[in-house]
Parts: structure tokens; C-alpha cells; sequence
């Protein structure tokens, strides 16, 4: 029986020939992140583990990026806890404040995941990487501290959705206007234990910003990973960014998926997801007049040199509207040098925007832009959970960085079509 | 391994973020992490909940950040048994990594109301409603899963080489 991408992926990592669904399998792994807010946890665990030290130091990675810079004296106990760990285990990947970035925006721009990978992270969002085509999931802190002890985990070998793109995207609508459209179409459930396989003649045109937010979002459906078929556009951006070479996993022919689900790109509409969960998606023919008080262009999902150029398009000589506070977040310290070096940030805070260093902050409601009961957010972050952004009474609507940015200077949801045209 | 205790029951896609909400992830602290176990969802459970309580929860049960802080919460409160009729993957695999007791029966989320006294053998896969005299078949873990539960959780695994 043939394989889908993840699974050929799994079977190369536990030296099997084969897999199939619902097998469990003990897999090698290229990459173990962790962030400060899950690696204490891990380290505690991985004590009573009484190793040496870590299965290798250059394949355990820890990034200070959800309440760091240190919102409080609690955080920074984490933090340095974190600190003082990677330098016990001369762990090579540690990005404290200064180098730091948001995990899932820094570790493919430094080039720690390439295509075949099998990686593992503490922190949901490590979906992300599937975009580089490689396997790579969310896990919790004791198969962290497990991860960086022996080198494996164990997995359940999942089955697959295959997603079939075609066409282009329009001006103005991106990734996460497919992502969101998707997670609407099949729910917060809906690709529950599996993958999502994106393939298809459509992911020609989609950007490695687009695909790195879809994939970001897979855990929103439930998926244990998304991946991207390996193309040009893939091995150009690990080349760039100094990527290890690429091993190259193609589904076979006959592998076989639960479902296929055509996505036609030209089709997609910018999208808002409404609270409280990713899956109440609507296009602007279903969105009445919602009055805003805080935009949040930043995020794993959404914090990357493309989405904050899309922002700076809409918001280049126009004002935030009165009584809105906007927070754009450059996701990585590379980021915010190329927006500074590109203009971005001076249109952004002459719009009346502020621009803060790299942090997760507002996305988990951490710190940096927390709501009060009854305030509504437009956000290009990846929940809009009860109280995830502040007050169980607050509303968090979730859009891309180009809704973003036209809501923040109207002051109300509106679509980037509405105020620069199509 | 036989669970008894009183059920408290929530509905479908009970995220992480209700369960141990971001504010308080700056400690590991078992006992702080307790104290606001469900806080976004039911201010109320805190203070009712009992040592060997069981939980029974809709779909999606423990979806959204891979934040083990969740059901180390959970165990924490005193919770014995999670039952629901599905669960987020991370929070599913993180549960039988710690140790909490977690288990899929939508018939028995259905056929359970909140306050029922519940017995679970997961050993014979067999849930019975104390209460209404109700009984529900689940299927038994898997025996690699079982491993790890038997051994209390897989650093304990790894640690006695059971997992190598």
C-alpha cells in the first residue's frame, strides 16, 4: 500500500521500510524545541532522567520568545532557568533577548529545519515547519525532556487529508485567508490525529510566507502535522537561509487518504475568523459593521517581512482611526531590520501604530496589548479562544495581516479590497 | 486501574487556554497551576471539586496549546478520569505521558449527567454509571500506551529502559 508524505517521512525515521495508519512507532529526531514557558517543565522532567547531558547539542534548540523580554519576576525565573540549562548542556541553538525571534519565524529563517525532517517542539504552532516539507508537530514538555535525552519520540503513524490547490490568490487575500477559509470548511476537529498533505499545481504561486502560515494553522483543524510538497519555491528558501541539504519525500501514487479536498485559490475571499473559535470563518458579504479597539499585526502566523510589507501597503499615508490601538510585531530581530531598512516602521508609526521587539506577548494574552471586558481585537494570530488575548469578555476576530491593516485605519472589520480596491 | 468518583461535565472543544489560562504559565507549580484549573470556563470548579472527581467532556476536549500546564492542572485538582468523546492529540498524548487517566466513549459522555457517581475499569474497558446503573464498552489502549501508563509515564519508561 502506498504512503503519503508523513508517513514516508516516520517509516526513514524509525528505519522501517513501510508504515501505515495507525501504527505506533518510535521515531529518531532531526530537531527538539522548546520556548520558556515549556522548557521548564521539560527540564525538571529531564532531570529525573539522570543523563549526561542532552543526546546532542546541536539538535536541542531553545527560544525565549513567549514572555520574554521578561514580563514579570516569575518569567524571568523561567527564562533563566532556560539559560542556565543550554549553558550546563553547551546547547548551540539558544536564542535569548537579542537574537531571539518567535520560535516558528526564527528557526527557518536560521535555517535549523530543512526538507525530511523530523522535528518535535514544545509549543503547538510547530506545525509550522511542514511548510519546508518535514514532519514536524507539537508536543508537550515531557516528550520534550524525553526528545532531548534520547533523540526519539513516539508516534502514532497518522493517516491523511489531502488538499489539492489550484489557481492563484487574488490581490490582497493570503495565506491565511486559505487557512482560515479551510479550518471553516472541516472545523477545529476536522483533520483530528491526521495530516493535512497540501499538493496541487496552486502551490506554484503560494509564497514560503503563505505556505508557512498555513501549515502554522493545521493544528487549528486538529492535524498532528501539515506538510507542503518540496518544489522550487522550497529548496530556494532552504538554500537561502543555509538549510541542511533536503532529503525529498513525494507521496506515492497509490497512497491512500481519508479524503481529498479541492481548494480552488482564485476562489478565496479575504476571511475573519469570529470568536470564539478559528472555525467560525466568514467573508466580507456575511460581516456587518463591527466597531474595533485594538489591531495585532504580528505572531508565529503572521509576524514575517511579507505580512508587514502587505500592512505598510495599506497603511502608507493614512492614520490608525481614533480610538484604536494598534501593535504591529515584527516576529524576528531580522524582521525588524528589514522593515526598518525598507521604511516600514516609520509609515507605521506615523499611522500611529506602535512597533515592539519580537514576543509571542498578546497572541496568548502574556503581556503587550491585553484586552479588557467587552474590547474586540482584530488579530493576525492563530486563536480566538474565551479570554486568550485578556478578558473572558473580550472578542479576538482573526485576519490576515491586509484585513488587519485596513481595519485598523477604518476602526471597524473591513477588507483590503474596501480601502485600496481589488 | 478502577476510577470511582463524582462526574463534572463540560461540552465540546474545551481548549487549553480555559483549562490553564496563558496569565498563569509563568510557574510549573503544581499546586498554583490547581488553583485556576478551569478558571475561564466554570469559576466554580475549584472550589467544588474532590479528590477522585471525574471529568466527562464533549469533542475536541483539551484543543489548542500544547501547554502540559493543562492536564497537569487537572491532575492536580484531584481529577481522576477524564472521560470525552474525543480528544485534541497533544493534550491526549501529554495525559498518558504524565499519568492522568484519560478515555474516549461518546456513548458514556451521552448516557452520564453532571453529579452521577461513575465507576471506570479501563483495564476490561467497562464504564458504569453508579447512578442510573448505565453500562458503557471502551476500547483498551493500545499496549506500547499501556507500557508507559503501567510504568508511570514515559520519563519512567525511558528511566527503567523500557523505552530505549
Amino acid at each position: 500500500m502506498g504512503m503519503t508524505m508523513t508517513q514516508k517521512i516516520l517509516a526513514a525515521h524509525a528505519g522501517l521500510d513501510s508504515v501505515q495508519a495507525g501504527q505506533l512507532i518510535l521515531a529518531n529526531l532531526d530537531l527538539v524545541l522548546g520556548n520558556d514557558i515549556t522548557s521548564p517543565v521539560a527540564i525538571k522532567e529531564f532531570a529525573k532522567l539522570n543523563k549526561d547531558g542532552v543526546f546532542d547539542k546541536d539538535k536541542v534548540t531553545m527560544v525565549m520568545d513567549h514572555f520574554a523580554p521578561n514580563k514579570d519576576i516569575k518569567a524571568a525565573e523561567q527564562c533563566k532557568m532556560c539559560r542556565d540549562f543550554c549553558g550546563a548542556n553547551d546547547v548551540t541553538h539558544f536564542y535569548d533577548v537579542g537574537e531571539m525571534g518567535i520560535e516558528h519565524a526564527l528557526l527557518p529563517e536560521k535555517g535549523l529545519v530543512s526538507a525530511g525532517y523530523t522535528v518535535i517542539g514544545a509549543d503547538s504552532h510547530t506545525c509550522t515547519y511542514g511548510a519546508l516539507g518535514a514532519f514536524s508537530t507539537g508536543v508537550g514538555s515531557t516528550d520534550m525532556a524525553c526528545g532531548m535525552a534520547i533523540g526519539k519520540a513516539w508516534f502514532k503513524v497518522p493517516s491523511a487529508i489531502r488538499f489539492n490547490l489550484t489557481g492563484k490568490l487574488r490581490k490582497y487575500v493570503s495565506g491565511k485567508d486559505v487557512i482560515l477559509h479551510i479550518i471553516g470548511k472541516i472545523g477545529v476537529d476536522g483533520a483530528l490525529y491526521r495530516s493535512m498533505e497540501f499538493t496541487g499545481e496552486g502551490l506554484a504561486s503560494l509564497s514560503m510566507a503563505d505556505r508557512l502560515c498555513i501549515a502554522n494553522m493545521a493544528i487549528e483543524a486538529g492535524a498532528k502535522n501539515g506538510i507542503f510538497e518540496v518544489d522550487q519555491v522550497t529548496l530556494d528558501y532552504i538554500k537561502a537561509h543555509g538549510g541542511a541539504e533536503p532529503v525529498i519525500y513525494k507521496a506515492d501514487e497509490d497512497a491512500v487518504y481519508d479524503q481529498v479536498i479541492d481548494i480552488d485559490l482564485d476562489k478565496i475571499e479575504p476571511t475573519v475568523s469570529f470568536p470564539h473559535l478559528p472555525e467560525n470563518a466568514k467573508t466580507f458579504g456575511e460581516i456587518g459593521d463591527i466597531k474595533i479597539d485594538q489591531v495585532v499585526i504580528g505572531s508565529c502566523t503572521n509576524g514575517r517581512l511579507e505580512d508587514l510589507r502587505e500592512a505598510a501597503e495599506i497603511m502608507r499615508g493614512r492614520k490608525c482611526a481614533k480610538g484604536v490601538r494598534v501593535i504591529v510585531i515584527p516576529a524576528t530581530q531580522q524582521i525588524y531590520l528589514d522593515a526598518m531598512e525598507e521604511g516600514m516602521l516609520k509609515i507605521f508609526i506615523e499611522a500611529g501604530a506602535v512597533v515592539s521587539t519580537p514576543t509571542c506577548g498578546p497572541c496568548l494574552g502574556g503581556y503587550m496589548g491585553i484586552l479588557a471586558a467587552g474590547e474586540r481585537a482584530v488579530a493576525t494570530t492563530n486563536r480566538n479562544f474565551v479570554g486568550r488575548m485578556g478578558h473572558v469578555d473580550s472578542e479576538i476576530y482573526l485576519a490576515s495581516p491586509a484585513t488587519a491593516a485596513a481595519s485598523a485605519v477604518t476602526g471597524k472589520i473591513t477588507s483590503a479590497w474596501e480601502v485600496m480596491g481589488k | 486501574m478502577k476510577y470511582t468518583g463524582t462526574v463534572i461535565k463540560y461540552g465540546d472543544n474545551v481548549d487549553t487556554d480555559v483549562i490553564i489560562p496563558a496569565r498563569y504559565l509563568n510557574t510549573s507549580d503544581h499546586k498554583e497551576l490547581a488553583a485556576h484549573c478551569m478558571e475561564d470556563l466554570d469559576k466554580t470548579f475549584t472550589s467544588r471539586v474532590q479528590p477522585g472527581d471525574i471529568i466527562t467532556a464533549g469533542f475536541n476536549f483539551g484543543c489548542g496549546s500544547s501547554r502540559e500546564h493543562a492536564p497537569i492542572a487537572i491532575k492536580a485538582s484531584g481529577i481522576s478520569l477524564v472521560i470525552a468523546k474525543s480528544f485534541a492529540r497533544i493534550f491526549y498524548r501529554n495525559s498518558i505521558n504524565i499519568g492522568l487517566a484519560i478515555v474516549e466513549c461518546p456513548e458514556a459522555v451521552d448516557g452520564i449527567s453532571e453529579g452521577d457517581k461513575v465507576e471506570a475499569d479501563l483495564d476490561n474497558g467497562v464504564i458504569r454509571n453508579l447512578t442510573t446503573g448505565k453500562e458503557f464498552r471502551t476500547e483498551p489502549f493500545p499496549e506500547f500506551v499501556q507500557k508507559i501508563i503501567e510504568n508511570g509515564g514515559l520519563i519512567q519508561s525511558i528511566a527503567d529502559g523500557v523505552i530505549e
